[in-house]
């Protein structure tokens, strides 16, 4: 159990989609204008991610990685899928994305109207797929380990994009010189976050 | 012969090398930063980088301009992602087989091609509307574009955080504090949190000699 809160903690923090591995900085550079829409696009994020990422696992794990088929038989214990991973993965997410599209849309419509035009963007964002690719990489050893780490991602995603939407806010006030308005700015800035979230590389939650 | 001249034509020319000033990739339409700051720290992974994502985008802009007009547009995203997964499966086995070490140093990165939005951004903005060979120099241009991002904040980091590039010495070791010299290697710039500060002042020179670019 201290384990998966490790887990979550280390992924919201130390290892941050934006500011440690960059993933996910188109739509955090686009939608990052105002506080309410990245909210909504945050929380999107945090929905999907917490989703696709063990779903992908179970895929990985029984379908993919060496080995996995071996519940199938003997014949097929050497059998390795796993060079099919990219593309397993991404129509995998690109389904999901339009399921819990049309599921809130059907039950949910004030959500669906708030998250509408963020869901589609959903499936091509980094942090989606990377989380998956990631998951693939560091080999959990339970769902619920895996689960602490997507919704960790999703998370700490989300507590980026909001954090630099409050500062573009405030920064459309002030005066900053006219080549570094915009794009330039806003790079400076998330770089200075990042290096103000490095100050939680300390921190372990182990057994 | 005809045909070679064609591809080498002024508007192609014009095609190409756009992408490295008015249409930048990443200092001004802000596609595709995602799957790439994170192999800047060394300019050898990032060159590799560079070429795969240029292999990707110039060859799936070709694959969707040929067969555009079968697409149906409802289901175009998928196609578009099939397309381009199956390319980044070829560059990944490729690189897996010529150069182990530095596909095991890209790790993620090399999957996340297929979610860099520069190459949907390019297959949408151009090559569903326009013939393959234009298209194949526009996609050619733009990897190549965002792979001169990529190589210029790996030379940064690489000649300040460990004076080296490409692995080989530049600063002499006796230059060092500990070999009783006055130079230290910057060790904050091999951090993540440098990429996006250089990526920021690369931002700010370019748009110093481009007035068009500034925003309001």
């Amino acid at each position: 159990m201290e384990n998966t809160i490790g887990i979550f903690v280390k992924s919201v923090f130390v290892d941050n989609m934006i500011f440690a591995y960059f993933l996910g900085m188109c739509s955090y550079l686009a939608v990052s204008k105002s506080v309410k829409t990245a909210m909504g696009l945050g929380i999107a994020v945090v929905f999907v991610l917490t989703i696709t990422v063990p779903v992908n696992y179970i895929i990985n794990k029984y379908l993919l990685s060496e080995g996995a088929l071996s519940w199938l038989g003997e014949s097929f214990a050497t059998v390795d899928l796993s060079f099919l991973s990219f593309i397993v993965f991404i129509a995998v997410i690109a389904w999901i994305v339009q399921v819990v599209e049309m599921v809130v849309e059907k039950f949910a419509p004030a959500l669906y109207n708030q998250l509408g035009i963020f869901l589609p963007l959903i499936a091509v964002n980094c942090a989606v797929m990377g989380a998956s690719l990631f998951m693939q990489e560091r080999d959990f050893s339970n769902i619920s380990e895996v689960f602490a780490f997507s919704m960790g991602s999703g998370t700490g995603w989300l507590l980026a994009i909001v954090g630099i939407a409050a500062i573009r806010e405030k920064l459309s006030y002030s005066n900053v010189p006219a080549p570094l308005r915009g794009l330039g700015i806003t790079f400076i800035v998330t770089g200075l976050m990042a290096i103000a979230f490095m100050s939680f590389l300390g921190i372990t939650i182990e057994k | 012969m005809s045909q070679k001249e064609h591809f080498f034509s002024a508007k192609n020319r014009k095609l190409f090398t756009d992408p490295f000033n008015n249409g930048n990739p990443i200092t001004v339409l802000v596609l595709g930063i995602c799957s790439a700051l994170a192999v800047t720290v060394k300019l050898q992974p990032a060159i590799v980088m560079a070429i795969s994502v240029t292999v990707v985008t110039g060859c799936s802009s070709l694959i969707i301009s040929l067969i555009r007009k079968t697409i149906p547009t409802r289901i175009r995203i998928i196609v578009q992602l099939v397309v381009v997964a199956a390319l980044v499966i070829l560059v990944d086995q490729i690189l897996k087989a010529c150069a182990y070490e530095i596909s095991k140093q890209l790790s993620v990165f090399v999957g996340l091609i297929i979610t860099n939005c520069i190459i949907m951004g390019r297959i949408e903005a151009f090559a569903l509307g326009n013939k393959p060979t234009p298209s194949l120099v526009d996609g050619l241009g733009n990897g190549a574009a965002y792979g001169a991002i990529l190589v210029i904040v790996a030379f940064v980091r690489e000649l300040f955080g460990s004076g080296s590039l490409f692995d080989i010495r530049i600063i002499p070791e006796s230059w060092y504090v500990k070999n009783g010299g006055f130079y230290e290697n910057n060790g904050l710039i091999i951090l993540p949190p440098m990429a996006l500060i250089i990526l920021g002042i690369i931002i700010w020179v370019h748009r110093s000699f481009n007035k068009s670019l500034h925003e309001k």
